[in-house]
């Protein structure tokens, strides 16, 4: 309730006091709330995700440098999402994400027909990630490839 | 104000309402026990809150039990806190169902015609019983592990049967991951699913008959107050007062964890039952091993067993209180009884 200083008004008296009567039912409303705040943070905390594991994976070892002759591709655990690492019929390495920028699902590697294949909705990507056909809208993100010793090493660039 | 016309012409809101209205609560010096099943019911629906919680990262087996609940209590947020409300929550229900099922003893509510709100009362008190045990053995610790080796061979003391009971609960013949998966199902499934059916009428009983004015103030003018609102509200004051010591009880004292369980180590010296087995343990405990050529752990078990037939049968037995008379007798013993389960837990906590 506001008042003019200038022309000061007593409000009229009213038996029933709506002023008081807003007052504790906004105020109680407002605790109310307060305190279903502090029983449903902690349920909200809880669900949501616990831990982000894998999340800040930097780099990984993909592969065994035997394990992989030309022409052929291999489905690697990278972080908390699966990559691919492939070598061209030349023999270059080459790593992606084997998440399709469509709907999720993973790539894999056509050996014979030079291309990455996503069998959902038969999204293709050629050997630089890019795409050549089907409904992906950008081109799979691309890892840094190279070998340490016996092992490929993947990384994010 | 459309919305409101709206709901009432469609659900039986005001049907509802009109009941809870016209249901009155007797106000006299013994009010204050109303409180008593109003905090069991309150605790209960904590209890399923925090264990479907729980349930998100919980792995029933042998291997990921304990795991999966240490990765609860460190890693997930708050994890340490709903677990440890759910143990809270479940100690302070057992204290209530005691305080419940004595006051509701020594006042006789258990007269005519609520018998059947009183055999309702006992079959979920041993309901309960059964989750705090099935549940104790869920994180699969050592203190778990042994507490439900020696639990279930009691089982095996009930005359005829006891074996195959012992096997069948066990799963096998000794505590495995086999053990702690059908323990799981008790206590998530089976238990609470005939809970929340016993508690359903337990809940319309009341509503049916009431609340029960106690025989000693029979004689006094009676006065009361509408459930709706006047004692709803004071039931929800009663249970923010709960919440508030069960958070507190939570913060200051959680829940351990313990060691994992490993059936290869030898068992854990002064290892204890949880408090409310703790007087039938030490009973069990007072009967020499042999009774005129019986064993004595047999005898024990029947004893409690006939104890337990007739406490459910109660209402029937006191034929003084059932014609509104004061029955002295079963005052006595519902004292006895009090008397004796706290003597045998202090007992059993100094022993």
């Amino acid at each position: 309730m506001e008042f003019d200083l200038k022309s000061p008004k007593i409000p009229e008296f009213q038996p029933e006091n709506p002023a008081r009567r807003s007052f504790l039912s906004t105020a109680i409303s407002t605790v109310g709330l307060a305190f279903l705040g502090f029983v449903f943070y902690p349920v909200f905390k809880y669900l949501k995700q616990p831990l982000a594991s894998g999340i800040n994976v930097k780099s990984t070892v993909a592969a065994k440098i035997s394990e992989l002759p030309n022409d052929s591709g291999k489905i690697f655990r990278f972080g908390d999402a699966p990559a691919i690492l492939i070598r061209t019929p030349e023999g270059q390495l080459k790593s992606f994400s084997a998440v399709c920028t469509h709907l999720d699902c993973t790539v894999q590697y056509v050996p014979g027909k030079r291309h990455i294949f996503c069998a959902c909705h038969s999204g293709k990507y050629d050997l630089n990630g890019r795409v050549i056909s089907g409904p992906p809208p950008r081109p799979l993100e691309e890892f840094k490839v190279y070998e340490e010793g016996e092992d490929i090493i993947v990384s994010r660039t | 104000m459309a919305i409101k016309e709206f709901l009432t012409s469609r659900l039986p809101i005001k049907e509802t309402l009109d009941i809870l209205k016209r249901k009155e609560v007797p106000v006299h010096r013994f009010s204050p026990f109303y409180y008593l099943g109003g905090i069991c019911l309150y605790l209960l629906m904590v209890q399923v809150v925090t264990g479907v919680l729980l349930l998100i990262y919980y792995s029933p087996s042998e291997t990921e039990a304990y795991q999966s609940v240490k990765y609860i209590m460190t890693k997930v947020s708050f994890g340490w806190l709903i677990r440890s409300i759910h143990a809270w929550s479940a100690n302070i229900l057992m204290v209530a169902l005691f305080l419940h099922l004595f006051s509701t003893f020594l006042l006789k509510a258990y007269r005519p015609p609520r018998e059947f709100t009183w055999m309702t009362g006992i079959l979920m008190f041993l309901t309960c019983l059964g989750l705090g045990f099935t549940g104790y053995l869920l994180p699969w610790n050592q203190l778990a592990y042994f507490a439900t080796k020696v639990g279930t061979e009691i089982v095996a003391a009930v005359p005829f049967m006891g074996e195959v009971l012992k096997e069948f609960l066990r799963g096998g013949t000794n505590v495995t991951g086999v053990t702690l998966t059908r323990f799981f199902a008790l206590h998530i499934w089976i238990l609470p699913m005939m809970l929340a059916a016993i508690a359903g009428l337990h809940l319309i009983l009341v509503q049916k008959h009431g609340m029960s004015r106690p025989l000693l103030e029979a004689s006094k003018p009676k006065k009361s107050m509408p459930f709706f609102p006047h004692f709803l509200l004071r039931d929800l004051n009663v249970w923010l007062l709960v919440l508030a010591v069960l958070t507190i009880l939570s913060f200051y004292f959680p829940t351990h964890l313990g060691e994992p369980a490993d059936p290869l180590s030898p068992t854990p010296i002064g290892i204890k039952p949880e408090w409310y087995f703790l007087f039938t343990f030490q009973l069990l405990k007072l009967f020499p091993a042999h009774i005129l050529g019986f064993e004595g752990e047999h005898i024990g078990i029947i004893g409690l067993g006939i104890v337990g037939v007739l406490v459910f049968l109660v209402p029937f037995l006191d034929k003084k209180s059932a014609k509104d008379e004061r029955s002295p007798i079963f005052t006595f013993v519902g004292w006895f009884f009090i008397a004796s389960i706290v003597g045998l837990t202090i007992w059993g906590v100094l022993d």
